[in-house]
């Protein structure tokens, strides 16, 4: 009975819709981690002074599905020794994880199709940041396992590493996203957005905030200078040592969604998101439709998330990484107390402005 | 040598991890290996293992001639072979008293200098890579090319060359060796100004870097450091200075020399160095143009005992065919004597100590390879310090297997 009443309360069409949004979302991230592959090995080549790939159809675009399709034919190996549950559960969290992220990312305001105005966010939750960070938090449990459960030295060193620089990073993540909240007062990211198309975009509000949000960003992503988890001079493969196959392929994979759902993220919180600048979005739905500004919407916060995109493997080409003591010392002693000071500062301009005090 | 931690089997209280850094390490460049404990990610012992790729070159050589040794010298330190491969047929020459003409030491002055810079480009751009920026290397490895194309022009190889014959060289260089020579000098300063601006004053790589694997001046020396990896630590020993060779004495360039020898150092050591050779190359290279006439026509004394004759000649000539055939088959015979000739190679002070009976190949020969000597000291450099900057400390050390296990 009760179930019934449930199946026939359900809102069908707005299920079909939100169905339909999620594998389009999740396609679209797979399909953009798959081609930063492909872009970031471009770019390495003309930071290198080289071609890269250039061999699989026309400039070699083909070149990531080559990859993928050696990767699935490549052959499992799952080590004698190893915790074969864990070994294989390792792979699979990493990728949920990267890509639960996507689901309170407003990717553009709203389609009209039907008669029924479609979000292009998956889910408007009111606490939209706890979530991403909770998710993201998540994201170290794969690395942990995976390495941990391949029963490798190397592995379980790359893995300890994993763990205690996203632990330590995560703080200043967290006390930057305090002040950013008490700047904006709300955790919904969609309102977040909104305001900043109403106002100013929160990076001119929060521009410290922004910067040790980037430089944890690149910390959580693992990506050079913090790729100390997988660093292949010193840990050969690092958590991912004795990983083959698809499943040495989602840990890949993973690390791309990541960097591109942390581009999304940051322009999302810090540049307006899907705002298009310049623009007073309210005089644009009158002249060409909610359509196609929402079309629009879609391309511009795209243009900011590769914008990141490329910052990420600008710095992974250009420099070094940090030693794993550096590491700990930049997180603790550097940004973390940057980070409280940038809350303090904050909460004293708040104060200021509400009580309208002058000097 | 360390004192390992040793435990009764069965024991589970060991509280430090043993891993091995090689020999199959992305990090060694080249098969041998570290024994290193680790507590956490400190370092608290290291034992060097050797002889993965030991090949026996000092026993080979007693029975094969000059001329053939060679190729066992080309294939010590593979990254700088003509330097190797001129101090074995220098070594020679001093034991057989020729006298060498100018133009050939001056041309053999500009090949050891182009090997030079490409030892120390590809030991300071893997300092790079071991730091974690890949782009460096492989921005340097195409100027790389230009060089082992110079060598190409001359004598038709890269890599292993086999260029030196004894008395001079197995043919005179080409006009298009002497262009791409010139753009080689042309293209190359602007390119390694760029590398240093990648490097030099970042700050990540020199909080990798300072303080990383240092040595005192007076541990290097008791060691038997010699080369970069004592120059960074603040002694002024060269051998083209201090027992020049090949008329090294004949060019105006300085020795750079670092302070507290740690990777760092040893890092700005290079850097200046291939700066200073690029100085001698171009000095080299005028004083080459100044021969005029026959002079400069020279590639090679008039040894005709031990200059291999021009294939040509040999088809034609009865006496080259003679010659020919002695030299191959081992019939002319070294002087009874003994003698200690070395070179600065890329590395260090590379050594050749060659006693001959006055058989037609050595009584016993000694190559002195300064990676060997720098190994003895990975354990005291790094012990004490992270797993990174054991990685670092060995790249920066250019530490090359060929040479190390010869």
């Amino acid at each position: 009975m009760y179930f019934n009443q449930i199946l026939l309360n359900i809102d069908w069409p707005l299920f079909a819709e939100k169905l339909v949004l999620i594998i389009a979302v999740v396609m679209v991230s797979l399909f953009v981690a798959m081609y930063s592959t492909y872009f970031e090995r471009k770019i390495a080549g003309f930071m290198q002074d080289r071609l890269g790939p250039n061999r699989a159809g026309p400039f070699g675009i083909l070149q990531p599905l080559a990859d993928g399709l050696k990767l699935f034919f490549k052959e499992e190996i799952v080590p004698t020794f190893s915790s074969k549950f864990l070994f294989i559960l390792g792979p699979i969290l990493a990728m949920l994880t990267a890509i639960m992220v996507s689901a309170v990312i407003p990717w553009g305001d709203k389609f009209h199709i039907f008669g029924r105005d479609v979000s292009l966010q998956i889910a408007d939750v009111n606490i939209g940041i706890l979530y991403i960070f909770g998710v993201v938090s998540l994201g170290v449990y794969g690395i942990m396992i995976g390495g941990w459960a391949s029963n490798n030295k190397f592995s379980l060193l790359g893995a300890m590493r994993a763990a205690s620089q996203i632990i330590s990073y995560e703080l200043a993540l967290g006390i930057t996203l305090i002040a950013l909240l008490m700047v904006t007062g709300t955790l919904s990211l969609n309102h977040m957005v909104g305001q900043q198309k109403d106002q100013m975009w929160n990076i001119f509000r929060q521009p410290l905030g922004f910067l040790i949000f980037l430089i944890c960003a690149f910390a959580e992503t693992n990506r050079t200078p913090f790729d100390l988890p997988e660093a292949e001079n010193e840990l050969i493969g690092g958590y991912h040592s004795e990983y083959s196959s698809m499943k040495l392929g989602f840990y890949l994979f993973a690390e791309y969604v990541n960097m591109f759902l942390s581009g999304a993220v940051m322009a999302t919180l810090y540049f307006g998101g899907y705002d298009i600048p310049f623009v007073n979005d309210a005089n644009l739905v009158h002249s060409i439709g909610v359509n196609w500004v929402a079309v629009i919407e879609g391309a511009v916060f795209f243009a900011k998330i590769l914008g990141f995109i490329f910052l990420f493997m600008w710095v992974r080409w250009t420099v070094p990484r940090f030693r794993y003591d550096q590491l700990m010392n930049l997180g603790w002693k550097i940004l973390l107390p940057l980070a409280l000071f940038n809350m303090l500062v904050t909460g004293a301009l708040i104060l200021l402005k509400q009580n309208h005090w002058h000097f | 040598m360390s004192e390992h931690v040793t435990l009764t089997e069965g024991n589970v209280e060991k509280e430090t991890t043993t891993i091995n850094i090689g020999p199959t390490h992305p990090a060694t460049h080249g098969v041998f290996q570290n024994i290193v404990e680790l507590d956490g990610e400190t370092i608290v012992s290291a034992e060097q293992t050797v002889g993965y790729i030991h090949r026996a070159f000092e026993k080979i050589a007693e029975h094969r001639t000059p001329y053939q040794i060679t190729t066992l010298t080309d294939r010590l330190n593979y990254c700088s072979s003509p330097i190797n491969n001129f101090g074995w047929i220098i070594a020679c020459e001093r034991l057989l008293e020729i006298k060498i003409p100018k133009r050939v030491d001056y041309l053999r002055v500009i090949i050891m200098e182009l090997a030079r810079i490409s030892d120390h480009l590809i030991c300071n751009s893997i300092v790079g890579v071991d730091s974690g920026a890949f782009s460096g290397f492989l921005y340097l490895m195409q100027y790389r090319e230009l060089i082992y194309e110079i060598y190409e022009e001359i004598c038709g190889s890269r890599l292993t060359t086999n260029m030196g014959r004894i008395g001079g060289f197995e043919r005179n260089f080409t006009n298009q060796a002497f262009e791409k020579l010139e753009k080689f000098i042309k293209d190359w300063p602007p390119v390694l100004e760029e590398f240093d601006n990648l490097f030099v004053r970042n700050r990540i790589f020199m909080d990798r870097t300072i303080g990383v694997g240092p040595i005192s001046a007076e541990r290097a020396l008791n060691y038997g450091f010699t080369g970069p990896n004592l120059r960074a630590a603040g002694v002024d020993y060269d051998v083209r200075i201090h027992t020049p060779y090949s008329s090294y004495e004949d060019f105006d360039f300085t020795i750079p020399v670092g302070s507290t020898g740690d990777c760092y150092d040893r890092f700005l050591v290079r850097d200046q160095e291939m700066k200073q050779s690029m100085e001698i190359i171009k000095q080299a290279y005028q004083k080459v143009q100044e021969f005029k006439g026959a002079e400069a026509e020279v590639f090679h004394a008039d040894v005709p005992d031990y200059y291999l004759p021009d294939k040509k000649d040999v088809y034609t000539k009865m006496e080259a065919l003679i010659y020919h055939f002695k030299i191959i088959m081992g019939e002319t015979k070294m002087p009874v004597g003994e003698i200690y000739s070395s070179v600065e190679g890329a590395n260090g002070e590379l050594g050749f100590y060659f006693i001959s009976d006055g058989g037609r190949s050595p009584y016993r020969l000694h190559f002195r390879r300064p990676c060997f000597i720098y190994y003895q000291a990975y354990s005291e450099l790094t012990k004490g310090g992270l797993l990174s900057d054991a990685i670092i400390t060995m790249s920066s050390l250019n530490l090359i297997a060929g040479e190390l296990d010869a």
